[in-house]
């Protein structure tokens, strides 16, 4: 074999060994509006051996190091076009707003209601999560069974809608997620209100 | 503030009853082909609305796709000729606090991460024959070829 035959034959053998089986993992860009992200290998006790954290990185997993290449972006549609277009659509999110202390909507809360029905309908195999959420007068502890409270209106509310019952589960997350942030025991009507997540 | 006590204790009565669905981990959105949740022995055909519990496998075959939505807003998306264990998945709903271990035995899925790995960094684990991933809000693809 001459040194051009060799070198074919080599390049065979990477090319081979390239395309074999394997693990392997690959970034994709964040969703449109969602923060850049990152996998970590993990070593058996936990870990962190190496993170891939470039979008269009791939690492072929399991060998003694885990060397991240860049992907064309083209190539990754192409190997991974329908998989991608095949994830559900994100979790579509409505607000609803209560007068303080009350498990009683703002009347400007109303029309939401419809846009999420409709939401319902768009959606094969839908499920719809109702969780409550407060300002934070008042201990956690009281805000914590408030919010829930408000997430079973609103699920009851659904339900007289004509929403099925089974697509419902509810939730309260208490003062733990403010949409603004505020000190303890702070008046904040836009902190009272409820989420409805339609999956 | 009497509103507010008497909607607390409201609440707390409510609670004290267990939901009747907390095995429940998410359900179907997408199924096409060869495609189904493998339960306790059982080959369930996947269709949307499907819902999936803790431990159960998600199997495809040449040609088949499945998509599935979880509680924590998770999101997967298995490719052909594919098998993937649901092995552990725990969620608190009200502290977002959580575990999510999954394994792909062989094919393709892609993955969306939630409220798991948002709340706690490496808390949504992918598991393949040779490694451990763990995921720090991303979304991202693990192929595991034969």
């Amino acid at each position: 074999m001459n040194a051009a035959g060799r070198l074919t034959a080599l390049s065979l053998l990477l090319l081979t060994a390239a395309c074999a089986g394997g693990d392997k993992v690959l970034l994709l860009p964040p969703e449109p509006g969602a923060a850049p992200g990152s996998v970590a290998v993990l070593s058996d006790d936990g870990k962190t051996a190496a993170v891939i954290d470039t979008p269009n990185t791939e690492a072929r997993l399991g060998g003694a190091s885990v060397e991240a290449r860049a992907v064309d972006p083209g190539a990754v549609q192409d190997r991974y076009g329908s998989l991608i277009d095949t994830l559900p659509a994100p979790p579509a999110v409505f607000v609803l707003y209560f007068r303080e202390g009350t498990v009683t909507l703002t009347p400007e809360s109303r029309p939401a209601l419809d846009a999420l029905l409709a939401e319902v309908g768009k959606r094969p195999g839908a499920e719809v999560q109702v969780t409550g959420h407060t300002d934070r007068v008042g201990h956690q502890a009281a805000n914590d069974a408030l919010s829930v409270a408000r997430a079973t209106e609103v699920a009851s509310m659904l339900v007289a809608e004509g929403l099925d019952p089974a697509l419902l589960v509810t939730a309260g997350r208490g003062e733990r997620e403010p949409l603004v942030p505020t000190a303890d025991g702070v008046r904040e009507p836009r902190n009272r209100r409820v989420a409805i997540t339609v999956r | 503030m009497t509103g507010r006590v008497v909607a607390a204790l409201l609440a707390a009565i409510l609670l004290a009853a267990a939901p009747a669905s907390a095995a429940d981990i998410g359900r179907v959105k997408r199924a096409t082909g060869d495609a189904a949740v493998l339960r306790a022995g059982k080959k369930l055909p996947a269709k949307p609305g499907l819902v999936i519990q803790n431990a159960d496998v998600l199997m495809t075959g040449p040609g088949g796709r499945i998509a599935v939505t979880f509680i924590d807003n998770s999101r997967f998306s298995a490719g052909p000729d594919s098998q993937v264990s649901l092995d552990t998945f725990t969620f608190n709903s009200t502290t977002h606090d959580g575990a999510f271990v999954s394994r792909v035995e062989k094919g393709s899925l892609a993955i969306i991460s939630g409220q798991i790995a948002k709340k706690t960094p490496d808390a949504m684990k992918i598991r393949t024959p040779t490694s451990i991933l763990g995921v720090r809000g991303t979304r991202f693809v693990v192929e595991v070829a034969p």
